[in-house]
């Protein structure tokens, strides 16, 4: 009986916070940005010897046999750092779509490379959440045709793509007949992409057949949105850190401005919204692991709540911080364009109140 | 995280489930009590039976009337949920049980323990809080309601307001100024008052609600013994502050947002215009999914908190937070109900076509009034913003010089 998070949690926080902030500072960052793939080679090694790649699988396959809140844990630390590294898509959605639906052969094949880093894989669920005329995939003659916009992780080595209501295929990168265009965000320390499928042959069925996938479909995207809230509590932790570090240091009109009720104000309504925030992301990791009844509406609440005051926390911190909170040159831009992407990925904030309206019968 | 029932945990969910069962009658008798206007009898006879299973005053210590088990997160939750789901009453609650026991059993001396406790969570013991006066509202610490010393009492002379349940109280607990040297903060002491006492009147103070839920105490050489300070004298501040962390958590009860965002989802269900469903209107149900976003949160916050208390460890800033939340999304939830009903939304005072007896309406003014009392939300952004983030104090005004 205990509502919080373990000694072991404590500690993996504690060590990956500590590694993130020695060997990933902003200028290491905003060189890495700065290259066309924005990979970290170094970071997502890392980042499997600590087992957080394989936090999701199970132990006789490479994995750590952790759990969901295990990956928030780490989900909130890279959101923290705004790591360019693609948990999100490789180890949190990718491992539950193979943990929940795999084959055992693909269990074996995939699951231990993607706990040891040897491999990526990008989602491209976008058209699950947001479907736009002309994208979306078919199959025709056992090819794959079809488009999506803003796929996860665009420099992976495979991609995840959702078919029809039930079919997950796992498409490598090489494949013929598959075209990967890089889109640039506001959020250059992660990279999508548009990926177009013209008569790919080499595509691989989660389960084994077309439609063997819909249970595993359902629980890789609540996994997904619980890892990005956990992003998005991360990225407001540092933003609101620095805007009360600045408003101590800061002063105009002879004092410093958090001794300023207008300022201080803004800070306590920020932390007023993130701690209650932190304790419903991690009861939405924990359904997840433990209360299956509840693990859906609980993800959907979780994406839904954390980007609506996520939004809140980096424009109050931003304003925070005045003018220098507007220019490239100070790095608070970086959390408030973290955020802002998270928010629109896996289902809008009112996207996501939907469906938790549609699971209660309330639609 | 472990919130797994243990078999011992189902078996105490099963039992509370049954005896709710059949104790359902006992429970509706003591509510219609309540309603008939201080027929006491059914609400302590319920109380006495929670006592004795359990089901209240759970984790207060036996010697002090109390049921004595050990803390369990778990069991809260399932009475919470139990008691939620069978719509009882959980017996006798307010500001003796939830704000003053907490306190004396943290400051109390052995004495005021034994004495105050036990009456107090059976309910036969009514307390009221003397908190704010007229010029001692979100600035607590300048009470002027002064206590004189004279031999083993004191006596008291000044003024208390929005003292809720004054009308019926047995008892205050006041905060009063003992040592008029002394500096603002440290001339206050916390007294044990008897509303009995010769030289009280206490006023009704109606409210915008149309309801007197709030008094003015009047006191004229009102005499205490000495021996009714809880702590030591000048502490007052100290353990006021105790009480008020108890009065802020209750006050955003996780458990209440809850059942109030199940009857504005209910009330959604019914209310039609032009035959459409209050839920079926998108922006509507989008508040109401906002809502219950917050609910969650907050029942989960909750839980959090009471962990980091069983286990003894500070929650830091989070802990502040949870009065300020709370009480606002208590707010909201009612504003959406009367936005949902239209115009019927209202209609008061026994009006025809009035929902659930304007009840609605009661609550989004009676927690307009809660976001103010037990400190404003501004007072609750500072307490944040200095005791939990560190930021600075706002400088002290400096009075011009004469000229």
């Amino acid at each position: 009986m205990d509502f919080g998070l373990s000694e072991e949690q404590r500690l993996l926080e504690t060590n990956l916070r500590r590694y993130l902030e020695t060997e990933r500072p902003v200028p290491r960052l905003r060189q890495i940005m700065a290259t066309a793939e924005g990979r970290d080679d170094g970071l997502w090694q890392a980042l499997a010897e600590m087992g957080v790649l394989g936090v999701l699988g199970p132990e006789d396959e490479g994995g750590s046999g952790l759990g969901l809140l295990d990956a928030a844990v780490a989900a909130e630390q890279l959101g923290r750092a705004v790591a360019p590294a693609p948990l999100l898509g490789t180890a949190v959605m990718a491992a539950t779509a193979l943990a929940s639906a795999g084959t055992p052969a693909q269990r074996k094949e995939w699951l231990p490379k993607i706990a040891s880093g040897a491999v990526r894989v990008g989602v491209a669920a976008t058209e699950l959440f947001h479907p736009r005329e002309g994208f979306g995939f078919r199959t025709e003659a056992g090819r794959l045709h079809g488009r999506a916009l803003m796929v996860l992780d665009a420099a992976s080595d495979a991609y995840l793509v959702p078919v029809g209501a039930g079919g997950l295929a796992l498409v490598p990168r090489s494949a013929e007949g598959l075209e990967v265009t890089l889109l640039p965000t506001i959020d250059r320390t992660r990279r999508f992409a548009e990926i177009a499928a013209s008569g790919v042959a080499a595509v691989e069925w989660i389960g084994g057949s077309e439609g063997a996938a819909r249970a595993a479909i359902r629980r890789m995207i609540d996994a997904g949105r619980v890892a990005v809230a956990a992003d998005v509590l991360g990225a407001c932790e540092v933003a609101i850190e620095r805007s009360v570090a600045y408003a101590q240091q800061r002063v105009q009109f002879g004092r410093p401005i958090g001794s300023f009720q207008a300022v201080k104000h803004l800070c306590a309504e920020m932390i007023a919204e993130l701690e209650p925030a932190r304790s419903l992301v991690w009861y939405a990791a924990h359904a997840f692991d433990a209360l299956p009844d509840e693990a859906t509406l609980l993800a959907a609440h979780a994406k839904a709540h954390l980007c609506e005051i996520g939004t809140f926390i980096v424009r109050t911190a931003t304003e925070v911080h005045g003018g220098i909170g507007f220019t490239d040159e100070h790095d608070l831009h970086l959390w408030f364009k973290r955020v802002g992407v998270d928010r629109q990925l896996l289902g809008t904030p009112d996207g996501a109140r939907e469906d938790a309206a549609r699971l209660q019968g309330w639609m | 995280m472990d919130l797994t029932m243990s078999p011992r945990h189902d078996a105490f969910r099963a039992e509370v489930r049954a005896f709710l069962e059949q104790n359902r009658g006992k429970a509706l008798a003591s509510l219609l009590g309540v309603e008939a206007g201080g027929v006491r009898e059914g609400v302590l006879a319920w109380q006495k039976l929670l006592i004795e299973r359990g089901y209240a005053a759970r984790t207060i210590p036996k010697q002090y009337g109390g049921y004595g088990a050990e803390p369990d997160l778990l069991e809260r939750v399932i009475l919470d949920e139990e008691f939620g789901r069978a719509g009882v009453s959980r017996g006798v609650g307010g500001q003796g049980p939830d704000m003053l026991v907490p306190t004396l059993l943290e400051h109390g001396s052995e004495e005021q323990k034994r004495r105050w406790i036990a009456p107090t969570i059976c309910g036969e013991v009514i307390w009221c809080q003397g908190y704010s006066e007229p010029g001692a509202g979100s600035d607590l610490a300048s009470v002027q309601t002064r206590a004189v010393e004279d031999g083993d009492d004191f006596v008291i002379n000044g003024q208390k307001i929005w003292t809720t349940t004054a009308q019926l109280s047995h008892m205050m607990f006041g905060l009063i100024r003992t040592e008029p040297g002394a500096a603002k903060h440290a001339g206050l002491s916390y007294l044990l008052i008897p509303m009995d006492t010769p030289g009280i009147e206490v006023r009704p103070l109606r409210t915008m609600t149309g309801h007197a839920e709030f008094n003015e105490v009047f006191f004229t050489n009102v005499r205490v013994p000495q021996a009714n300070v809880v702590g030591r004298r000048g502490e007052g501040w100290k353990i006021a502050n105790t009480t008020l962390k108890h009065e802020r958590n209750m006050l955003a009860s996780s458990a209440q947002l809850e059942s109030a965002l199940l009857r504005c989802a209910e009330l959604m269900k019914t209310e039609r215009a032009g035959g459409i469903r209050a839920i079926d209107r998108p922006l509507l149900r989008d508040r109401l999914l906002r809502l219950q976003s917050r609910v969650l949160a907050m029942r989960c916050h909750s839980m959090r908190m009471l962990t980091c208390g069983l286990k003894r460890e500070s929650p830091g800033v989070a802990a502040l937070v949870t009065k300020l939340a709370g009480c606002e999304v208590s707010h909201q939830i009612a504003g959406l109900a009367i936005d949902a009903m239209g115009e019927a939304g209202v209609l008061y005072d026994g009006a025809k076509h009035v929902r659930a007896g304007g009840g609605w309406q009661i609550h989004y003014m009676f927690s307009l009034g809660l976001i103010i009392g037990g400190g404003t939300a501004q007072i609750q952004k500072n307490i944040i913003a200095e005791r939990g983030l560190g930021l600075p104090r706002e400088p002290g005004v400096v009075k011009p010089e004469k000229a």
